[in-house]
Formats: structure tokens, C-alpha cells, sequence
């Protein structure tokens, strides 16, 4: 155990358990404001113009009828608003790069890169002012030739070299060749749709200058990204920028960069030197903020007659946007599930006059795991297989790809546990033999899966005379619980009650916090509220041991037992209170800060030799209607293998929360952009349907709680994996209703009736 | 402008409006009153609903001048056990659909004592009693969970039906 | 959203002068038409609300038949007693309909009127005849997967989003409007028009005609109901709905009502269907061969072609479902 890697042990006596979510008062009654909900003295109130051609150049803009609309401040256009600087590039060499959501310098050009794009913005003294007089801004153009079209571009597309720790690709022996002579083969073409967060908060920023200083109310996954984009787009210091984010109504990869929205709030509230909110109409998010890319899969597979697995072909095309965006890790799912001796993996993408593509929970796995774990089913229905028997058979000790071994892995088990408890000996085995009145009836599975990372955070945390601990990290809470696993992990660590313990997160001004995607919040910050509570414990004995009468002499921390609000050795011991008493100190805090070349080593170390995944066995039932292919989830189980659970439930609902989502990307949602405009035109929670509580079951989700040997209280990340897997279980579960296999997502009633 | 009055949450205001002013901006922009949620502005999200002279409605597409002299209650002006069970099961994860999906669980269990049918209702009438899974998702579809807390939400009205006097 | 003036006044003699000036619209729940002053979509200059005008009623006439005010809530409505005992078919569809939130505000004269979900008809940078006369229509090339199929027309294959009114056709019900000239009725099946080169102009109320009532003739003997045909369980508009009302007597029908919602450019009530049904057996084989008569005149696009298929097997399974459910009880 390093200092950068505290692997601490625990009292337990929070951790593990179901505690109530610590805001949930705040969250039942109303309390708990998010960012549109600041209200200053001058507020003014933004709305955004858009683009309605996706390639060109503005050349004229008529903005006198919104001017003369009672209430209107500013007409904010390329002609007439302050210069924001230039949005820099994206590079693996600077982590703060990632936040960079385009590269369109917003009102400094008129140059228009995608449909949607923000051209104007109104400032007004009321929101319906604003609104209106937006809609009153228009603008000429010349149009340029634009690519919007994803499946057109497909044949298009260019292999990606490889994203530095994200590599798509691989080529172990002769996969082709393997292909060719296996006596079973399945050769699969699928394709998934864009898909957005749709976040129940829209995007809102609250901006108020004062000076050069900036305070901003924002609801985001990653408050140091926002802080370090507004300093570098308004040239000021990093320090002058306050971002403030105690409650996100959402995120899932939607709120992890700055977009538009929240550059032009800040544009407009220097412009008109007003305090400014910018809530942008859901509309709007859509237009400004990117989704899931669409794609394109191939996944052919070769095996023997033992079902063992000669040739693993996945290749795959995904879309950027011109103006940014990164190339979807599709195939990486594909070096970490199944054994073969052959693999070839290859990712390929396209750029698109779209704004940019962006991270959505799960990205790469969640659309990957659709085809691999479609193919697989296919495969087994090929070879007469039971599916799960087919999985087992190819399940690898050592990365197919990598060989190195696992540091751990437990998908048998999963399986195991799964197989039981849903009753997967209840399924028949042949296509629509199962029926109940008008429903037929399919069950289906498929292996989640999600690559665990940890970056690191720094965190104070600080002893009070009267025995409460305050704990402060810049990390950030969208939904996941992380006060409240926070929380739990240092009453544990300093053997206090809960209600001793107060966590302040989702500000600026607090120590560094890791962001909250990737899965990586919570391992990152754990691993660094550990080694602080540690210095804790430690500064609190040295101040102990300096009483004459300390029951410590002589003693080192290890030996001793941190509980009951205090220090003890054997039956001997003393509270926080009283050593800080007996000391005359009101307070003892200790500040952790990573140490970042070390952190940079373990973690080139680790992606390199410890590959470490969550991995779970996703099992469903659906019931698809025998006259009109309505299709219907009616059972769930989750068995995931994610760790150590710090608490249950807050686990329990974000991993179902990934399954919703995942339901969703199965069956019902779909952005559709206009082939020959480029126009997102169902930019509505109307008419993008996410799943509703009728389209969802109760989802039984089980966890095998067995500790990471390398990670933070054994923990690995969470928030993602609950989506993987979800629509290949729907597409297989579906194929043993109907005898159809669904390859394109959505899979609606059209494309099984 | 013009002056109208509503009885929010237990006390009488009185507010000029402008006819284009929705309920919902209202209660948010003008009486700080944050609690209803923003998440679509056009129902389909019912992250705005409130109840008005006891039923639920999205404030987003209530024009506030159509609602002088209407009875209005936010989540701010519940006290209510549904509270404490949205916690105790776990119905919600960032918070921002939770006042909309309890005030319209509120009305919900009140259009459901009243008798009133949903989409999945059999022929007859309404059971007496508890409202089944199946008949309260039917009824709270209305209010969509992003983050996917529809169980804990589903278990948590269950908890309370049958003690919703308000 | 424009701004406009708002008035709210207490009997119909005042509402109709003042909601008869171009640029005037009645409102009801605001469900729809807020949405679309939102969008951009409706522009009036003045609203006059209908809610305080005593429209709210419902009750039975001397001769069996159902009135119901046009500022009926569509959840007080669906479930009113004597809908749910008598025309089970539209408070089915009612309940079908929107959320529980909406139905609460919506009324029947709003229903009657809402205005299609086309995605195109909703995005302003898109080119249609209906929001904006003589641009185009994207739909036809474009994602038209919701589009009608039935009553289309080169302008504009839109798809009419109501429920209710579904319903209301099977049901021979008749609208009884208002107007500056007095009040007429208009069966409900006359009340919405086809696109042709028109598609902007919806239904066939003249300037200032207002929605009093809904009358519904006396409930039939026979068996009725709606089944809906969604991507979602629950909160989406329909991809093919079917009100249907079934009598069955010695193995033959002897009544038969059908509409189909959905894939019409109006609430579409299936004649040819029920011609060809009545005093013919009452199988199967007999449904199907209505469903794909009726289908026959259907129109489609690359998008909605599978909604003739849908549209007849919904047919199908519920002439089905009411035959076995003992149709004619």
C-alpha cells in the first residue's frame, strides 16, 4: 500500500449498509435549488438563437424586431458581442482539454457549423421577453455543402489510430482465416441510432460578474472543467472563477462539459454587465448539447463444435462532430469478453457537420456490448446452445487480448446466481414455444461490462473540539449518492456517528475533486478521503501522545482501534474530544493532495497489467404482442460484480437506473436527424421517448460484494455499467419470442411485427 | 398586467401578470417558489406538476391568469408521510423530478379514492383498497425519472396509499 | 410565445363577439394551444377562456342521448358513470390519452381540436404546408414513421393525434357549435377536414364558432372498446388505434362501428370496413378481409408503410377480443 493507493480497511459499521440518502430531505420538500434557481438583485434572463442551415455563413442578420420588444436588454450576434478567446484543442497532454465541448467560438464568427447552432442571443428582463424576442431574430445565409448524414457517410469512414489508453483495436493471430474455416460462424451487421442524456434538469447557467471575478451557478458533472473552460474563454484566472453545483438534476455524460449554453451565459452577463441566467428550453439542449455518436457494428464469430470460440471480428464506425467530439471506443468490449485465439478489432469514424458527439453512460460498452452479445446469442441459437452454457465455455482467465491475468473477475458466478434465481431452467429452449393469452413470451441474457478507472481528488477533512468532522472535496453529486457513501466511509474510518460527519462538495472553492464520469468519482475520492482520515488519526495520536497521562504512549496508529468517537488500545482509550481538549485545540484538519507523477505511474501501470472491469449478467423477459409486435419488459435481474458495495441503496437504484436506460435504448428512444438538413427534429421529451414507470418492471438487481483486490475499499465504479448489456438482452430475449433478430436499435413494433 | 390572486401553499398573494406568464414561471421567477421543476416546458415531463383546488396539473401549461381565484399547493406546502417513504425506499436520485412525481403521487391517490379509472383499470369500478403496481405506474407515467428511481417511486406511494388525507 | 390579451367571460353571449375578431382564439385547458403559442406555432393576438361559461356539465337528454359541455376535463369525463357503463369505448380512449396531469386539464372542446405531433409540423426549420401554407412538406421525404397513411394528400400526410376523437366517430357523435350566425351541428365525422391543397385549415368551424357540447346518441347494445398501439406503454400518441363497437347474434354481426386513429389524417371512421362486416360472419377470416379493405385506400411512405399491417392486425385482434368477450352483453 502506497500513500497514493490507500487500500484501508474499515470498522464497517456504515459501509455496506443501505443508509438514507443524507439529502433526502432537501430533495422531498423542495429545498434542494439547482442552478436556475439563484436569484440575484438585476437578474436578467437569456435565450438562445439557432442556426437553421447546417453549413454556411451568416450574411445578414435582422435583429430590429427583437429589440423593440418591451424588455429586451441586448441583441447579443457575431456583429456586436465581446470576443470570447478561441476554445483551444483537445490533447491527450492536458487534462483540462477535455473540457472542451467545440471548437466553435460562439458570436465571434459567422461561420455556422452545424443546425442548431447558437447565432444570437437576447438578454431581457423577463424569461418570456427573452423567449419571445429570440424567436423574432432571423438570419440569411449562404449555404455550404454539409454532411449530415450518418449512414451515407458510413463507407466513408476512416480507421482511427487509437485513442492513448481507449484502444479500440487489436489483431491477435489470423482472425479472418479463422473465420473462414470454423465450423459455426455468425457474421452480424447492427446499427444504433444517436441517442441523447435527456437530463430531467435542461441545461441552466446562473453567470454574475463582479469585476473580473465570476461566480456561476451550474449544474455539471465536472466543476473543475467548467471553471478551467470560463478562465480560459474570458482570459481571466482560474482562481477568479467560482463554479457552484450542490444539487445536478442529471447528467449521464450530458453535463460534463461546458457547452454553448454556459459560454453564453457568461458572455451576456459581461456584455450587459446584468446578472444572467440562460435556462435553455429543451429544445435547446438538444441543439447545443451532443449525444450518444450513431454506428455501425460487424461482429463475426468463428467456433468449433465444442463452442469454443476460433475468431472474434468486431469492427465498428462511430461519428465526431467537425467542431469536436471523440471517436466512440465501440470494440474495446471485445478485448475483455471472451476467449478466442484469433481477434481482430477496428474502429473506425467520420467527422459530420452535427455538433459534436459526446460521452453517454457507458460510452463504447453500451453500444458494443448490443453487438457482441447479440452476436454470441446468435451464435448459440446456431449451435443449439444454451447461451449462458455457450459464455461459460469462453469465459477467460487472461485478457483475450492483453494476456495478463485478472486481477479479478467473477462473471461464472454471476451467471450462477443469475441462472437460479431467475429461473432460467424455465426457459424453453426452442423460438415462440412460450406464451401467455395475447403476449409471447422470450427470455434472454447478456454479460454488462464496464472498464473501471480511478483518477485521484484532494479532500480536507477536519476534527472539531465538539467531536464533528467536516469533510470537503470538490466532487460533485448528480443523483449517485456521493455525500452520502462519503459520509459513511469516514464515520467508519474515525468510528464516529453518521451525524457527526458533514460533507460540503459541489463548489470550486472547495480542495480539487475528481469529475463525476467515467465511473471514477467515487473510487477517486474514497481513495483519497482514506489517506486522509489516516493523517487524521495519525495527527490526532500525536497530539494525544503529548499528554503526560496518554494511554498512547509508545502506541503507533495501526495498533490501534478507531471507535466509539475515539482512539483505543485494547479497553483503554480516548475520545476526539477529549485529546483535543486536553491539547487546547478547537480543531485539528489535515488537507490530502495526491502526489500526481506517482498517481500518473500507478495508473499507466495499472490500465497496462491490472486491467480492472465490473462485470455483471443482465437476465430478461419480455413479452411481445402476437398480432401487433408491441414489445414489453416484464422481468429484470441484475447480477453485477462491482465490488465492494458501500451502500446498497444508492447502488442498487443507480444500477437500475442503467437498465431503465438501457430499456430505453432498447426499445423506445431515438434521435432523428433530418437526412437532407441535418435538424434534430424531435428535440421534445414528447416525441424522444424515454421509458416511462409503465414500460418498467420491478428490477431485481444483486450484487456478489466481493472487494477489488487493487481499489479503494475494494470498490469499482458503478454509475455505467448498469446499461451494458441491456439491449442485447432485450434483442436476444425478443429472438426467443419471436424467432426474429432484431440488428437496429430501437427494436419497435415495425421491425418485429 | 393584470391582478390575480391564488391561495399558494395556505396564504393568499396577490400578483399582477402578464398574460403570457405560466403558472409555473410564476410560482419560480416571480414568488421564488422553486420547488415545481422546469424540465420540458410543454407536459411531457410533469416534473412542473402541482395540484390546483386539489388536482394535478402541469404548471408549465397553465397560463397564471386562468388560475386567479384556484387553490394552489407545491411541494412546498406538503407535509405528508409520502415524504419520508420517497426516502426510506429510495424514489429519486438527483431530486429534480421528485416534487412533481410526489404532488401528482398526491393527486394520484386522490383521483384513485374518488374512484376514477386509468388506461389499465378493468371493466367495473375502481378496487377499494391499495392501488396495484400496475395501476400506479398506468397513472404516474406522466411524471418521467431520467435516473430511473421509478421503483423506489412505485414502492414508496404504495407505502402511503390508503393514508392520504390531506 | 407572442404576447396576447386574455379575457375570461361568464356567458357565451359575450364570449362569442369576442372571440370572433381575426386573431382570436378560444382557449380551453391550454394543453395543446400553449404549447403551441410556445412554439411559435399559434400566434393569436387575444385568447378568450371558455371555462367560465358553464360548459362543464354533463348530462342525459329526455331521449337517452349524453350532452357533454365542451369544458368537460377529459379525466372527469372518461370517468363519469354513465361513460363507463354506456360508451366504454370512449372513456377507454380517453384513458389512453395523454397523463393523468393533461387529462385533468384538457377539455373536450380542446380534444376536438388539437393540432397533429407531425415532427415537422413542430420544427420551425423545416418546410410545412400546415404551419406555414405553400412551403412543403418534409415529412414526405423525411421521418414520416408517424404519419398517416389514410385521407393524405400530396401537401401534407400529417397524422390527426387525437384519442377522443377516435371514439366520438364510432360513436356518431354530433358537435354543437356557437357562432356569431347561431348554433348549428355538425357530426363529428364532418367536423375534421382532409389536407388536400389546404392542409392549414383543419376543420369546417367558421370564424367565431365555438364548441358548446358533444352530444352522443343513446348508448348501443353493443360491446365497445379502444385499444392503442404505441412505441410506450404509457404517454405516446398512437401508432394505430381501433374504437370499435361489436354485436354478434347468431355467429353474425349484426352492428358493427369502427375507427381508426393514428393513421388518418382525421379521426377515421372505417365504412367500407363496417359495410363489408355487417350481416356477415363474425370470424376471423371475415375481420381480416374488412381490415385490409379498409386499408386498401392507404397511401404510404417509406416510413409508415408498416402501418397498413398494423393498422389491420389491430383490427383483427380487436374484432377478435370483442367476439370472445361475448360481444352483444
Amino acid at each position: 500500500m502506497t500513500q497514493d493507493s490507500p487500500a484501508g480497511g474499515t470498522n464497517g459499521k456504515y459501509v455496506g449498509r443501505p443508509i438514507a440518502r443524507i439529502d433526502g430531505p432537501a430533495k422531498t420538500s423542495g429545498q434542494a435549488r439547482f442552478a436556475a434557481e439563484y436569484s440575484y438583485p438585476d437578474l436578467a434572463y437569456a435565450a438562445l438563437v439557432y442556426s437553421t442551415i447546417a453549413r454556411g455563413r451568416i450574411l445578414s442578420m435582422e435583429t430590429a424586431a427583437a429589440k423593440a420588444v418591451d424588455g429586451v436588454v441586448a441583441v447579443l450576434t457575431h456583429e456586436n458581442a465581446p470576443p470570447m478567446k478561441p476554445a483551444g484543442k483537445l490533447s491527450p497532454f492536458d487534462v483540462s482539454s477535455i473540457a472542451i465541448s467545440t471548437s466553435v467560438n460562439y458570436l465571434a464568427t459567422d461561420e455556422v457549423h452545424w443546425n442548431g447552432q447558437p447565432i444570437a442571443v437576447v438578454v431581457a428582463e423577463t424569461h418570456e421577453a427573452a423567449q419571445y424576442a429570440a424567436s423574432l431574430v432571423t438570419a440569411t445565409y449562404q449555404h455550404w455543402h454539409a454532411k449530415v448524414d450518418f449512414a451515407s457517410e458510413v463507407p466513408n469512414a476512416i480507421p482511427d489510430k487509437g485513442i492513448p489508453f481507449m484502444t479500440g483495436k487489436a489483431d491477435k493471430g489470423d482472425a479472418m482465416a479463422a473465420l473462414a474455416t470454423s465450423p459455426f460462424t455468425v457474421d452480424l451487421e447492427f446499427s444504433t441510432p444517436q441517442y441523447n442524456h435527456n437530463a430531467l434538469e435542461p441545461h441552466a447557467t446562473t453567470a454574475v460578474w463582479d469585476g473580473d471575478k465570476l461566480t456561476v451557478h451550474e449544474g455539471t458533472q465536472s466543476l473543475t472543467g467548467v471553471q478551467g473552460q470560463l478562465a480560459k474563454r474570458f482570459g481571466i484566472p482560474k482562481d477568479n472563477v467560482r463554479v457552484l453545483s450542490p444539487f445536478v438534476g442529471g447528467g449521464f455524460g450530458g453535463k460534463a462539459r461546458p457547452w454553448a449554453g454556459t459560454l453564453l451565459a457568461v458572455l451576456a452577463a459581461r456584455a450587459t454587465g446584468r446578472p444572467v441566467r440562460l435556462t435553455l428550453t429543451r429544445e435547446g439542449v438538444y441543439h447545443t448539447v451532443g449525444g450518444r455518436t450513431a454506428s455501425t457494428q460487424r461482429v463475426a464469430l468463428g467456433a468449433g463444435t465444442d463452442g469454443q470460440l476460433a475468431s472474434i471480428v468486431h469492427t465498428s464506425v462511430s461519428r465526431t462532430g467537425y467542431v469536436g467530439g471523440m471517436p466512440e471506443r465501440i470494440t474495446e468490449v471485445s478485448h475483455e469478453t471472451y476467449a478466442a485465439p484469433n481477434i481482430y478489432l477496428q474502429q473506425s469514424s467520420m467527422k459530420l457537420d452535427l455538433v459534436s458527439n459526446t460521452f453517454m453512460r457507458a460510452p463504447g460498452e453500451a453500444i458494443g456490448s448490443f453487438g457482441l452479445e447479440s452476436a454470441i446469442d446468435e451464435l448459440a441459437w446456431d449451435m443449439g446452445m444454451d447461451p449462458i452454457q455457450l459464455r461459460m465455455a469462453n469465459e477467460p482467465d487472461r485478457g483475450p487480448v492483453s494476456g495478463k491475468v485478472f486481477a479479478h473477475r467473477h462473471l461464472r458466478e454471476a451467471y450462477a446466481v443469475g441462472a437460479e434465481r431467475f429461473g432460467w431452467d424455465q426457459r424453453e429452449l426452442r423460438a415462440g414455444a412460450m406464451r401467455d393469452g395475447r403476449w409471447l413470451v422470450g427470455m434472454g441474457v447478456a454479460t454488462a461490462h464496464h472498464t473501471a478507472m480511478q483518477l485521484t481528488s484532494s479532500v480536507t477533512v477536519r476534527l472539531n473540539a465538539d467531536g464533528t468532522v467536516v469533510v470537503r472535496c470538490a466532487m460533485q453529486e448528480m443523483g449517485m449518492g456521493a455525500p452520502t457513501v462519503q459520509t459513511q466511509i469516514v464515520a467508519d474510518e474515525l468510528g464516529v456517528p453518521l451525524e457527526a460527519v458533514r460533507v460540503e462538495y459541489g463548489d470550486t472553492d472547495l480542495p480539487w475533486g475528481a469529475p463525476a464520469f467515467g465511473s471514477v468519482q467515487t473510487a477517486s475520492v474514497t481513495a483519497a478521503v482514506l489517506a486522509a482520515c489516516t493523517k487524521l488519526k495519525q495527527s490526532v495520536l500525536t497530539l494525544a501522545r503529548k499528554q503526560p497521562a496518554s494511554p498512547f504512549k509508545g502506541r503507533k496508529l495501526p495498533e490501534l482501534d478507531t471507535r466509539d468517537a475515539g482512539l483505543f488500545f485494547g479497553t483503554r482509550g480516548q475520545s476526539y474530544v477529549e485529546i483535543l481538549n486536553a491539547a487546547g485545540r478547537n480543531h485539528v484538519e489535515v488537507a490530502y493532495k495526491p502526489n500526481m507523477p506517482a498517481f500518473l505511474a500507478r495508473t499507466v501501470r495499472d490500465v497496462g497489467w491490472r486491467p480492472k472491469a465490473a462485470t455483471g449478467a443482465q437476465f430478461c423477459e419480455v413479452r411481445v404482442d402476437a398480432d401487433t409486435g408491441e414489445v414489453r419488459v416484464s422481468r429484470w435481474l441484475g447480477v453485477f460484480d462491482v465490488g465492494t458495495v458501500i451502500n446498497a441503496r444508492t447502488a442498487e437504484s443507480q444500477l437500475r437506473g442503467g437498465i431503465i436506460m438501457g430499456i430505453g435504448m432498447a426499445l423506445t428512444e431515438r434521435t432523428l436527424i433530418d437526412h437532407r438538413s441535418g435538424r434534430i427534429i424531435n428535440p421534445s421529451l414528447s416525441e424522444y421517448h424515454i421509458p416511462v414507470h409503465a414500460d418498467v418492471p420491478h428490477i431485481d438487481v444483486q450484487y456478489l460484494n466481493k472487494p477489488e483486490p487493487n481499489s479503494p475499499l475494494g470498490l469499482l465504479g458503478l454509475g455505467e455499467i448498469g446499461i451494458t448489456g441491456v439491449p442485447a438482452a432485450i434483442a436476444n430475449a425478443v429472438r426467443h419470442a419471436t424467432g426474429k433478430r432484431v440488428l437496429d436499435l430501437p427494436i419497435t413494433l415495425d421491425k418485429v411485427l | 398586467m393584470t391582478e390575480i390572486q391564488i391561495k399558494l401553499n395556505g396564504s393568499v398573494e396577490r400578483i399582477d401578470v402578464d398574460p403570457w406568464v405560466s403558472l409555473l414561471d410564476l410560482l419560480r421567477e416571480t414568488l421564488k417558489i422553486t420547488g415545481p421543476k422546469k424540465g420540458c416546458d410543454q407536459g411531457a415531463c410533469g416534473a412542473c406538476t402541482v395540484l390546483a383546488d386539489g388536482r394535478r396539473i402541469n404548471a408549465c401549461l397553465a397560463l397564471a391568469v386562468a388560475y386567479d381565484g384556484s387553490e394552489i399547493t407545491t411541494i412546498e406546502g406538503v407535509s405528508h408521510p409520502i415524504q419520508e417513504a420517497f426516502i426510506h425506499r429510495d424514489g429519486f436520485q438527483c431530486g429534480y423530478c421528485t416534487p412533481g412525481q410526489i404532488c401528482s403521487a398526491l393527486g394520484m391517490l386522490g383521483e384513485y379514492q374518488a374512484g376514477m379509472p386509468s388506461a389499465v383499470t378493468e371493466a367495473g369500478e375502481v378496487p377499494a383498497g391499495k392501488p396495484s403496481p400496475e395501476e400506479i405506474r398506468e397513472r404516474m407515467s406522466g411524471n418521467l425519472c431520467r435516473c430511473g428511481a421509478y421503483n423506489g417511486i412505485i414502492m414508496a406511494i404504495q407505502d402511503v396509499a390508503g393514508t392520504e388525507n390531506r | 410565445m407572442k404576447p396576447f390579451t386574455y379575457l375570461k367571460p361568464h356567458d357565451i353571449e359575450a364570449a362569442i363577439p369576442a372571440g370572433t375578431p381575426p386573431g382570436t382564439k378560444y382557449l380551453g385547458g391550454g394543453t395543446n394551444l400553449v404549447d403551441l403559442m410556445r412554439e411559435g406555432i399559434e400566434q393569436p393576438d387575444h385568447l378568450v377562456d371558455i371555462t367560465g361559461l358553464h360548459l362543464d356539465g354533463i348530462e342525459e337528454l329526455p331521449d337517452g342521448s349524453l350532452r357533454i359541455g365542451a369544458a368537460v376535463r377529459n379525466s372527469t369525463l372518461a370517468a363519469h358513470p354513465k361513460v363507463r357503463k354506456g360508451y366504454r369505448v370512449l372513456s377507454e380512449a380517453l384513458l389512453s390519452g395523454a397523463s393523468g396531469q393533461l387529462r385533468n386539464m384538457a377539455t373536450v372542446g380542446g380534444n376536438l381540436l388539437q393540432r397533429t405531433r407531425c415532427p415537422y409540423f413542430y420544427s420551425d426549420a423545416a418546410a410545412c404546408n400546415k404551419r406555414q401554407p405553400g412551403s412543403g412538406c418534409d415529412a414526405l421525404d423525411g421521418f414520416n414513421r408517424s404519419c398517416a397513411v389514410l385521407g393524405v394528400s400530396d401537401s401534407c400526410i400529417a397524422a390527426h393525434p387525437s384519442d377522443m376523437c377516435v371514439a366520438l366517430s364510432a360513436l356518431d357523435a354530433v358537435v354543437h357549435v356557437q357562432g356569431p350566425g347561431g348554433t348549428r351541428e355538425i357530426p363529428l365525422t364532418e367536423l375534421h377536414r382532409l389536407p388536400g391543397d389546404t392542409p392549414n385549415i383543419e376543420n369546417t368551424l367558421e370564424a367565431g364558432e365555438l364548441v358548446t357540447a358533444v352530444v352522443l346518441p343513446p348508448p348501443l347494445s353493443a360491446r365497445s372498446t379502444y385499444r392503442k398501439v404505441r412505441d410506450r406503454a404509457s404517454y405516446a400518441f398512437a401508432l394505430a388505434s381501433v374504437a370499435a363497437a361489436l354485436e354478434i347474434e347468431d355467429d353474425k354481426v349484426t352492428r358493427i362501428r369502427l375507427a381508426l386513429g393514428g393513421v388518418g389524417t382525421k379521426p377515421w371512421r372505417a365504412y367500407e370496413a363496417e359495410r363489408l362486416l355487417l350481416g356477415g360472419p363474425a370470424d376471423e377470416q371475415a375481420y381480416r378481409r374488412a381490415a385490409e379493405a379498409e386499408l386498401a385506400a392507404a397511401t404510404v411512405r417509406a416510413g409508415n408503410a408498416f402501418k397498413v399491417t398494423l393498422a389491420e392486425a389491430t383490427i383483427v385482434a380487436v374484432l377478435r377480443d370483442l367476439s370472445k368477450a361475448g360481444a352483444g352483453s
